[in-house]
């Protein structure tokens, strides 16, 4: 079990900055985000794009913020599950909770604090019929294990990063690479589609298109997939069909926890941010309140405002005023001390 | 004129007839959720830059719109429900040349 004062739900820029805000009320953070890496949408979605309003930095490249806010809050020490959703919450007798990922990892805090954005990245499945008989028997919408597809024929949809970085990789891997594409472009980085150009050269990748994937074939398992190209239909016999066709945010089983939502975003009380569950509260994009903005700014005024109900129920009756870190300097958890230079006083003769 | 006319119809194929301000630098996504005529969540989910698809919209009216840049048509290329006359709404910018502008919100994908 994993233990921590809060459990954050959601590892983007507002999960990030509640880190460092709790950390400086000496109370210990643990993040779980469904994606592999921090940073949610500003890692995922746009880490080259540059954002505006992040007051003190006229630019910065949401990829950097995420770097910035993680050396900002390393000091803290905060734990991470990533690549796991919270699915289930359990509120304990003595009023803590008990968060479970779909991996079945689990933790305990007496404090959640959502922040899950616009929800957990889930694939955007083709609408293709019968797709969901073959889930897992051949058809995979993440790529989780690489060797599973050793020495198998597998056919890749899509025209995005994800699609040509797993062409690229597989054809190391896989017997048979074939992606298709609805037109002939591809967009992602330039090396990517260049290394897919070299390797269609060599033979390594077939690529097909301007093409669509139509139907599914196969008893138990795929076994074949056709595509349309230039109106005929051709069939190809195939082990996996691996659809790539980008992440969408669903808000998931946190819908279905017991909080009140309304605009598909959790309710709170703009005093601290909470939800009709005491002990839960809801930050950033993922929370709704008269006025709401979802912007990044206001996710990290909703985090420092959070953080402070939170050491109340926490270290009840505990006095406490707020400190500024650069009188107070910062006390991080790793041991390490930040704080102003003092003044030199020195007569001057 | 400051503001034009738009008939947006939802995806519950409702229609409704908006005003739309040319002068706040508004794109046809966010006339859509101003008026809040896709439920929060399920449109402009990136924010608007061509990368998510939310705010496909079929263009049901004659209007020359602003040409298609290499982003839009990409995004849409990995879409669903695309026909020839979807737009991604984010890439629309509100002018004076749109109004009476009719569209249609593509199904939730």
């Amino acid at each position: 079990m994993i233990e921590a004062d809060i459990l954050i739900i959601g590892a983007g820029p507002t999960g990030l900055f509640t880190v460092f805000e709790a950390g400086l009320l000496k109370l210990k953070c643990h993040l779980i985000d469904a994606l592999p890496q921090p940073g949610g949408q500003c890692s995922e979605i746009y880490p080259k794009k540059p954002i505006y309003d992040i007051p003190g930095f006229p630019e910065v490249l949401a990829g950097d913020l995420t770097k910035n806010l993680l050396e900002q809050i390393k000091q803290f020490e905060p734990g991470f599950t990533l690549g796991e959703r919270a699915e289930t919450i359990e509120k304990q007798d003595d009023d803590s909770f008990i968060v479970t990922t779909n991996k079945g990892t689990k933790h305990h805090a007496p404090i959640v604090a959502i922040a899950g954005g616009l929800g957990s990245f889930e694939p955007r499945k083709p609408l293709l019929e019968n797709i969901d008989i073959y889930e897992g028997k051949g058809v995979e919408y993440i790529i989780k294990e690489p060797e599973f597809y050793r020495d198998k024929r597998v056919v890749i949809s899509g025209g995005g990063d994800s699609a040509l970085d797993w062409a690229i990789f597989l054809s190391n891997i896989a017997s048979d690479v074939t992606l298709i594409h609805r037109r002939n472009e591809f967009r992602g980085a330039l090396d990517s589609v260049e290394k897919v150009q070299e390797l269609k050269l060599l033979g390594k990748i077939n690529i097909i298109t301007p093409a669509e994937v139509t139907k599914l074939h196969g008893a138990d398992k795929i076994e074949a997939i056709s595509i349309i190209k230039n109106s005929e239909e051709i069939y190809i016999e195939t082990d996996h069909f691996i659809p790539l066709f980008g992440l969408s945010p669903k808000l998931g089983p946190i819908g279905k926890w017991g909080l009140d939502i309304e605009k598909n975003a959790i309710k709170v009380d703009t005093f601290d941010y909470q939800t009709n569950i005491p002990g839960i509260f809801a930050i950033g994009d993922v929370n709704s309140y008269p006025g709401k903005l979802k912007l990044i700014l206001c996710g990290f005024h909703e985090a420092t405002l959070m953080c402070q109900s939170a050491f109340k129920i926490i270290n009840p009756g505990k006095k406490y005023v707020l400190k500024y870190t650069t009188v107070s300097g910062i006390n991080g958890f790793d041991g390490t001390r930040k704080e102003a230079p003092k003044a030199v006083v020195k007569a001057i003769n | 004129m400051i503001d034009i006319t738009i008939k947006i119809t939802n995806r519950e194929g409702v229609q409704h007839e908006v005003t739309a301000p040319t002068d706040m630098a508004m794109n046809l996504m966010e006339v859509v959720r101003s008026y809040e005529l896709a439920e929060e969540g399920t449109i402009g989910v990136c924010g608007g830059m061509a990368m998510c698809a939310s705010c496909q919209c079929y263009i049901k009216s004659e209007h020359q719109l602003i040409e298609i840049n290499d982003d839009e048509q990409a995004m849409l290329s990995e879409a669903f429900y695309v026909k020839k006359n979807s737009r991604l709404g984010c890439q629309i910018p509100i002018t004076e040349q749109l109004h009476g502008l009719e569209i249609e919100l593509a199904p939730e994908s």
